[in-house]
């Protein structure tokens, strides 16, 4: 284990990940302390006011409150700079949230087709047929069905992302499956549950984490394209996707409503990546490039 | 193998580029051609069908009407040469002018009046009133049609000028026989352009042609009255929906004008090198936060006036819009600057009064039932609003929960007459051209018919009473204080806040002149190229 | 060989059936109404009902759903609600501007992408292989409308070289040059193309990589086989299926991106008519793009591969 860690540690992209990432939850833990207000709190006498200076902030409970607008207001008269900061809590949430519920489903439903032949077909079906509704609509249902708030962003950006998260985990279990050491505790007449659980997960883990990564930084991406659609979180939940897209409309005249929250998204997408990366090349080189 | 492939593919490409011209572009001086980005995307094609302005606005191009309004606001002749009407008012005989012509070659008649007429009256609110005073229609000959009416009716010009969704635009009567309920199939009329249905691609692109046949009036344009010179061969509607790709297209002189961009970009348009920013809608729009008056605790007058109490139209205009030169508080329920905006408002100030509202919701008994609150989350016009309304409402003790959905969601909803609870509503909010709540005849919120009324189902007889005596009132000082009356019903029951006015400026290539300022409609007549 | 195809097109058909029942119910039971959308702000609550009687939606479910299956059976897709044109004519339509769209980003980042990846792969741990992975993974981590109106801002606002929106086509009655053509698609096709190329480019070096440590590229290498002869015709050759699988796989990938590089460069394409449908919630439509649609097209491909 102790190499392991080492071997990580070594490696350049990791390092970076982790610092970049380790950066970005801090800055989401101790935003109510870095100077920052509501960011919901609108004011109308600070519309789009350019980065740098300070007034009187109205609080929508009535406070007046000295404040310095570091990155500017936007068109709604709210605080760039604190939407920014909170926004990284919601993006991070939005992005592990995703891969985690991706993982989980991807990876029992990808075990189970790889497995059980007699399922394979048909969950290998279903997958095809989950492929073929357009992503866009299943966002608009659910954001229809179940308002727009975090859960339902997660799931609506989760689901079209399972299906290749159980392609990849079938090949890999169809793979492992001939293993000898799974033949052996077949023999054995070990219990399914225990040879998927101890033999067949575990050497699924290192892809699957890698896997992982990806679909965390391509969900925090789908939620800036969702809100860019109209259809994310709704603003009063500052997240750096939707900052980004309801900033376009002025990108000409203010690029700053644009480029601040791209400073802290690109660098989380790009530290994600890399340490998805990072972790492959060390985790298990082999498989990871067998599968992608 | 695949490096040959490859090669192949941008040889070919390199030399399809450098040798093929193939297709026949059209080829008309620059200044010909004219491209317009309207500001939704045009689905519907039928006026009748749909008050949807970007398909009035199509309708504009392709049909004539028989009256329009003049820049002063005063109904003027347009398809009609002279009418006469009887002493005791209840005959009224107009005569067509000469040399109209359909685009597919036959002459205008009273029959298609009459049939265009006809199907107009069967959506349109104000249509249906005039011919509930119209006792029949009769056509003596083909260039004259006549009203026998069962009683005088003083709203005969106006409506039949009415410059807002829906327009009694004449139509073939062949086409006009299509019941009101259903959409169209020919877009044939006599207006100064030709509709060129095959070049159509909704969603992209709508294409119209000068119709060299035209016969435009004497006069001058004003308004939408007078002639109508067109100035172009081709225009082209080109549509985009992004709002930073209608700037970029705009000032890179992709497209001509821009009929509705959006505020934030405002500032920029005006000091951007070869634009210019312009309006042809100077009365402008106003917003509007409207009541359930069905559910609790809406259902409770004394509840409705202190939310009423509660809101700032300041605050509501400076976010929604932003810039101090577009925007107007004006208490009025009609657009202030119009012939019937009133100041005597009662109670209502459009300043934000929380205190006051406090008090009222203590007197009224409100127990904290959350008021569902709908916002529209693709909706940029009015996005913003309902943020506003939740915070002043809560200052003022009210309990809002704001429920954030699509559009069509909203519109969906908003037709529930179920409690909140169930799937119903408390609270939304609109927009309305000046031209659409100018008159108590023509203004959706005045429909006050209770369950088969406009959205929020007040049930109010005596608003109602009032339109009816409007109808029949005389042009002036006597329909003026009628429609004051109606304005003090509505702010004793609280039927709907006005929100503030606002004007949405267009912006244009700094080679275009011409421009008219109508009734809120962007005409392409008048507009050259130099 | 057509007996296979065959089998394995009718295979693919249980799937779309069952997709199609899923997005009907999904629409029909997801709030927004169509009517109501159609209706208007002026309408009031009888308006949006008689409209709804109009489009048979006032019919239960099943009859619903049984008219809609009869028709298309008989190859009629239906008309669109909102827009009154026949839904298959309406799909027609934007093809042109979608195939090009895609073929074109497809192309170009195999292009680009296959050739860097293979280079970097070569010449692993050298100058072009970091250069290649900061690009690859930089093209992953930019959202697309940020890539586009960047692109957009340099190239055709401040250099003017390209057009900043806009599409011509290249066959039918308005036909232009190619160059009319291509010229406006260069920008969406670099937008696109940038993620594409990003995915494709770390696949291809992935897939070379390995195939250069296995033992017949040594073989080949001892027997005196030039080296650009290696990789191309036993490397490449070799790792050619995970790559094309990997494309395929990226089709769907980007419906995402495309729908909004259509909306940016405002391309008449599917993607644009499919979020429209959606927001009207235009039913007909929906449910004939959910039958050609591209994921509906690939997910077989894949699934056929």
């Amino acid at each position: 284990m102790a190499t392991l860690q080492r071997r990580l540690w070594d490696h350049g992209s990791v390092r970076f990940g982790v610092a970049v990432l380790a950066f970005m939850v801090l800055v989401a833990l101790l935003s109510p302390w870095l100077g920052t207000v509501d960011p919901a709190a609108m004011d109308a006498n600070h519309i789009n006011k350019a980065a740098g200076l300070a007034g009187e902030f109205a609080l929508p409970d009535g406070q007046v409150v000295g404040h310095t607008f570091w990155l500017g207001t936007d068109n709604f008269g709210r605080d760039i700079y604190s939407r920014v900061l909170y926004g990284s809590r919601v993006s991070l949430v939005v992005g592990i949230a995703t891969a985690v519920l991706a993982l989980g489903l991807g990876g029992l439903c990808g075990m189970l087709a790889g497995y059980f032949r007699s399922v394979d077909m048909l969950l290998m079906r279903f997958m095809d047929g989950l492929m073929a509704i357009p992503a866009v609509l299943l966002a608009i249902a659910l954001v229809a069905a179940m308002g727009a708030n975090v859960a339902t962003v997660v799931i609506a950006i989760a689901i079209p992302e399972v299906p290749r998260v159980t392609r990849l985990v079938r090949s890999l279990v169809l793979t492992l499956r001939e293993e000898p050491y799974v033949e052996a505790a077949r023999a054995l007449a070990t219990p399914t549950a225990v040879i998927l659980w101890r033999h067949i997960l575990p050497n699924a883990m290192a892809p699957l984490l890698v896997q992982g990564t990806f679909v965390a930084a391509s969900a925090v991406l789908t939620e800036a394209i969702l809100s860019f659609l109209g259809l994310g979180l709704p603003p009063d939940v500052p997240t750096w996707g939707n900052i980004m897209a309801e900033g376009r409309v002025q990108f000409s005249q203010q690029p700053g409503n644009v480029l601040f929250p791209a400073l802290f998204l690109v660098p989380t997408v790009l530290a994600i990546n890399l340490l998805g990366d990072g972790l492959r090349d060390v985790l298990d080189p082999k498989f990871a490039k067998r599968v992608g | 193998m695949r490096r040959g492939f490859l090669k192949t593919v941008v040889v070919g490409w390199v030399l399809a580029m450098l040798g093929a011209t193939a297709g026949a572009q059209n080829t008309l001086p620059a200044n010909k051609v004219f491209r317009f980005v309207p500001h939704a995307n045009l689905a519907v094609l039928d006026p009748i069908w749909t008050t949807a302005y970007v398909t009035r606005n199509h309708a504009y191009m392709i049909y004539d009407t028989l009256f329009s309004e003049d820049a002063k606001g005063n109904i003027q002749p347009q398809m009609v040469q002279s009418f006469t009407t009887a002493k005791d008012g209840k005959t009224w005989t107009f005569k067509l002018r000469a040399g109209l012509e359909f685009h597919d070659g036959k002459p205008v008649t009273s029959e298609d009046v009459a049939a265009s007429l006809k199907r107009w009256a069967s959506r349109d609110a104000m249509g249906g009133i005039l011919f509930g005073f119209i006792e029949k229609i009769d056509t003596p000959d083909a260039n004259t049609f006549r009203f026998i009416m069962k009683e005088p009716c003083a709203i005969v010009l106006d409506a039949l000028g009415k410059a807002s969704s829906n327009v009694p635009f004449i139509m073939p009567a062949r086409i006009a026989a299509t019941p009101g309920t259903e959409q169209i199939k020919e877009h044939i009329g006599s207006g100064p352009f030709i509709f060129k249905a095959d070049e159509f691609k909704p969603g992209s692109v709508a294409v119209y042609l000068r119709n060299p046949k035209y016969v435009s009036r004497k006069e001058a344009p004003s308004g939408l009255a007078g002639g109508r010179p067109v100035n172009f061969e081709r225009v082209e509607w080109v549509i985009i929906r992004d709002p930073q790709t209608q700037f970029n297209a705009l000032q890179a002189g992709e497209v001509d004008m821009v009929e509705q961009p959006s505020f934030e970009q405002y500032e920029s348009l005006k000091k951007t090198a070869g634009v210019k920013v312009d309006d042809f809608s100077p009365a402008g729009y106003q917003f509007v936060m409207r009541f359930n008056h069905l559910h609790a605790p809406f259902n409770n007058v004394k509840v409705r006036q202190a939310a009423m109490l509660a809101v700032g139209q300041q605050a509501f205009i400076n976010t929604q819009v932003g810039i101090p030169d577009l925007v107007r508080p004006c208490k009025s329920i009609y657009p202030c600057g119009s012939l019937l905006a009133d100041e005597s408002t009662s109670y209502f100030t459009g300043v934000a009064n929380a205190a006051k509202a406090r008090e009222l919701l203590k007197e009224a008994g409100y127990d904290g039932t959350p008021i569902v609150m709908m916002r529209p989350t693709d909706l940029a016009a009015i996005t913003k609003l309902p943020l506003v309304a939740k915070q002043q409402l809560e200052a003022a003790g009210f309990k809002v929960d704001l429920q954030q959905m699509d559009w069509a969601s909203l519109v969906a909803r908003r037709a529930k007459k179920e409690p909140p609870t169930q799937g119903g509503w408390n609270m939304f909010f609109t927009t309305w051209t000046a031209q659409d709540i100018g008159s108590p005849l023509t203004s959706a919120m005045l429909n006050a018919k209770g369950a088969t009324g406009w959205f929020g189902w007040q049930d109010e007889p005596r608003i109602e009473d009032l339109k009816a005596k409007f109808a029949r009132a005389h042009e002036g000082p006597e329909q003026k204080k009628i429609a004051s009356a109606i304005q003090s019903l509505v702010f004793e029951t609280a039927a709907f806040a006005p929100l503030g006015q606002y004007r949405n400026p267009t912006a244009l290539r700094s080679n275009v002149n011409g421009m008219l300022q109508t009734a809120g409609v962007p005409v392409m007549w008048g507009l050259s190229k130099n | 060989m057509a007996a296979f195809l065959l089998r394995r097109l009718l295979a693919v058909l249980p799937v779309l059936w069952v997709v199609s029942v899923v997005v009907f119910l999904i629409l029909r039971l997801a709030p927004g109404d169509p009517a109501a959308v159609i209706a208007g702000n002026n309408a009031t609550s009888e308006d949006i009902a008689q409209i709804r009687s109009q489009l048979g939606l006032d019919r239960n479910l099943i009859s619903q759903y049984g008219i809609w299956l009869g028709k298309v059976v008989q190859g009629d897709l239906g008309y669109s609600y909102y827009l009154g044109k026949p839904v298959l004519e309406l799909i027609t339509q934007r093809m042109e501007p979608s195939l090009s769209l895609a073929l074109g980003t497809a192309l170009l980042a195999v292009c680009v992408a296959v050739p860097l990846g293979t280079l970097a792969a070569w010449r692993m741990g050298g100058w072009l292989d970091r250069a290649l992975s900061a690009f690859s993974v930089a093209g992953f981590s930019v959202p697309v409308f940020v890539i586009a109106y960047g692109l957009i801002y340099v190239f055709a606002i401040q250099l003017q070289w390209l057009p900043v929106q806009g599409y011509k086509p290249l066959f039918g009655a308005q036909a232009g040059s190619v160059w009319d053509w291509s010229r406006q698609l260069i920008l969406p096709w670099l937008t696109l193309g940038t993620i594409y190329i990003a995915l494709i480019a770390r696949m291809t070096r992935a897939s070379v990589s390995e195939a250069l440590s296995e033992d017949y590229i040594r073989t080949a290498r001892a027997k005196g086989i030039a080296e650009r002869a290696v990789l191309l015709r036993h490397a490449l050759a070799n790792a050619a299926v995970p790559i094309v699988t990997v494309i395929g796989i990226g089709v769907a990938l980007l419906i995402g991106g495309v729908v909004v590089t259509e909306t940016v460069y405002a391309i008449p394409g599917l993607g644009s008519l499919t979020v429209d449908a959606v927001l009207n919630r235009d039913f007909p439509v929906i449910q004939g793009l959910v039958l050609f649609s591209p994921s509906a097209m690939c997910s077989s491909i894949c699934w056929w591969m």
